[in-house]
């Protein structure tokens, strides 16, 4: 049943992505194309992977950006533009779009928890779905042509074969700098909550009336090299010394 | 949007079929003429091999039956169950014809209207999906309607020249349907689009966004299907094309036809029809092709 369900618990699993901390280092597109290719539905195929023309199915994508304040500079240090590292992957959304477009019955979000799924064997691979997500959060498989899209691990979250520590999504296992957290987004005392409340995160597209249990974390405030440095280099500055290096500090002054 | 050729040929072929089955429906055509079965026959033909067209731009077909249970909330599904009700009346009302020289007027009217519901579905598939603005519009199952009808007036014109009263409608029809197509396109060019890499990244609070870097050198799935660019120039003399052959020439045309007899009447509303559906083409190639999608601001 592909219209969003009425039963709906209060638990929304789903992750926090914060932009602050994110290396855009792709260890988290690797991982999650590792776990997924080999776990829950067909695999995710590669199309001429050594060939001219590359292409493959992911779940998970990292966009970087280069953001200018008004009135900023591009080049080099001097001027404020950053370049924010973005991963983006399915965003769990309450009033997702895709599920209720799906003409099958294949894409359904779990009343329990909240996870948007597709089921394969019902799937058509109309494409409609992709195309009413205006996150891309969904790609056609190619070889088994199936929609495929973020699963939150599903068979990870809840798989008691795996240690406790591993029962979290792939990618935000291997991050390595930590940039992506799993909870429960429903529950405000959760972690995660809690860290979306401190950092002030926000939905993506709000204007798309989707919803997105995904949070962001913005990237705090940048701190200018120019407002960093101390008025003397650190090297030449003596003031501190005493005893000994006093008295040799003020000696080498005088010669 | 990637303009899939199973997508432009099923909307319109089935889109003329529907129309033509609307004025069958309605009894526009005279029930006795022998004619009148090919025309019922045409519109069943075209409307199958729309439907078959549009199974190819499926990764699973074998599981298409599958599409026919969401109707809740899918207008997709819609679309499925509506097509296949319509097959009903309309295979009925041809069959009644064909064996007993008489069709059924309340199986005719069951007809249109499914024939139009069906059509509609299928425009609400494009104007439901919030990502594109092109589309998210009431303006879509206007133009979509419109030009079936026109369609369909101007292919029973063939079956019945001289006819002034569809000579007249078809006048009527064009018109109506060239100024909804003329008002869509305004609107899509002037819209603002309602989201922007701003709101997409959440970074506007910073500054513009700008890509600095795709997630992969190459295309994927998602550019692919969703990046498709025409060149601006191109788009605008496809336009030209498509406003020309779709609308103005079928028109001249039609008014040409009240002052002729015989076969040049007859060759001149075939022109008209062959005209109207190369511009309708046209036209539906330019509505996937220029219509932009949301996940772009990511790219
Ligand atoms: S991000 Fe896209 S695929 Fe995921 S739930 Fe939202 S609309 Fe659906
Ligand atoms: S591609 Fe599959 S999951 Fe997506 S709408 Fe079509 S049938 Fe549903
Ligand atoms: S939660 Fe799992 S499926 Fe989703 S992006 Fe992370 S690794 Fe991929």
């Amino acid at each position: 049943m592909t219209s969003l369900p009425q039963d709906r618990g209060t638990t929304s699993l789903g992750l926090v992505i914060d932009l602050d901390v994110c290396v855009g280092c792709h260890a988290c597109v690797v991982s999650c194309k590792e776990w997924n290719t080999g776990g829950y539905g067909s695999a995710l195929s590669d199309q001429h992977p050594y060939g001219d023309d590359v292409s493959g199915t992911f779940l998970n994508r990292i966009h970087s950006y280069e953001v200018v304040p008004e009135g900023g500079e591009v080049i080099g240090e001097a001027g404020q533009a950053r370049i924010v590292h973005f991963p983006k992957s399915c965003l769990h959304c309450e009033d997702a779009p895709c599920v209720t477009v799906c003409p099958t019955g294949a894409s359904y979000k779990r009343a329990s928890d909240g996870i948007v799924l597709v089921d394969e064997t019902k799937c058509i691979g109309c494409g409609l779905c992709a195309w009413s997500c205006a996150y891309g959060a969904r790609e056609m498989d190619l070889a088994a042509g199936v929609m495929k899209k973020c699963t939150l691990c599903v068979d990870r979250i809840y798989n008691e074969a795996l240690q406790e520590e591993d029962r979290v999504p792939s990618c935000v296992r291997t991050c390595p700098a930590n940039a992506r957290h799993f909870g429960d987004l429903g529950d405000p005392r959760s972690e995660v909550s809690i860290m979306v409340a401190e950092r002030g995160g926000y939905d993506l597209m709000p204007e798309q009336g989707t919803r997105p249990t995904n949070k962001y974390l913005p990237p705090r405030p940048r701190i200018s090299l120019a407002d960093q440095q101390p008025a003397m280099p650190l090297a030449e500055n003596t003031e501190g010394a005493r005893g000994f290096f006093a008295w040799l500090d003020k000696t080498l002054d005088r010669i | 949007m990637h303009p899939a050729y199973s997508m432009i040929i099923f909307t319109v072929l089935s889109g003329l079929g529907y129309g033509l089955a609307v004025v069958l429906g309605l009894g526009g055509l005279e029930p006795s003429l022998p004619s009148t079965v090919l025309a019922h026959i045409l519109a069943l033909v075209l409307i199958a091999a729309g439907l078959i067209a549009s199974l190819f731009h499926l990764g699973n077909p074998q599981r298409a039956w599958r599409a026919l249970s969401q109707w809740r909330s899918s207008w997709l599904s819609r679309e499925g169950v509506m097509a296949l009700g319509t097959f009903v009346p309309l295979t009925l009302n041809a069959g009644l014809l064909l064996f007993t020289g008489q069709s059924e007027p309340i199986l005719g009217y069951i007809g249109a209207a499914g024939a139009m519901l069906t059509v509609f579905c299928t425009s609400m598939i494009y104007t439901s999906l919030k990502g594109i603005d092109a589309w998210h519009s009431a303006l879509t199952p206007a133009c979509f309607l419109l030009l079936s009808l026109t369609g369909g007036v101007l292919l029973a014109a063939c079956f019945a020249p001289g006819t002034r009263l569809l000579a007249g409608a078809g006048l009527l029809l064009l018109l109506g349907a060239m100024a909804s197509k003329l008002a869509w396109r305004r609107r899509m060019l002037r819209n603002q689009p309602l989201s922007t890499p701003e709101s997409a990244t959440g970074l506007g609070g910073i500054g513009r966004v700008r890509l600095f870097e795709r997630p992969h050198t190459l295309d994927n799935y998602l550019t692919r299907e969703m990046g498709y660019r025409v060149a601006r120039k191109h788009s605008a003399k496809l336009w030209a094309i498509a406003l020309v052959c779709a609308f103005l020439l079928p028109a001249a045309l039609l008014l040409l036809s009240l002052a002729l007899g015989g076969l040049p009447l007859r060759s001149v509303l075939v022109f008209a029809v062959l005209s109207h559906s190369v511009g309708v083409l046209v036209e539906r190639w330019l509505f996937f092709a220029e219509a932009r999608h949301a996940v772009m601001n990511y790219y």
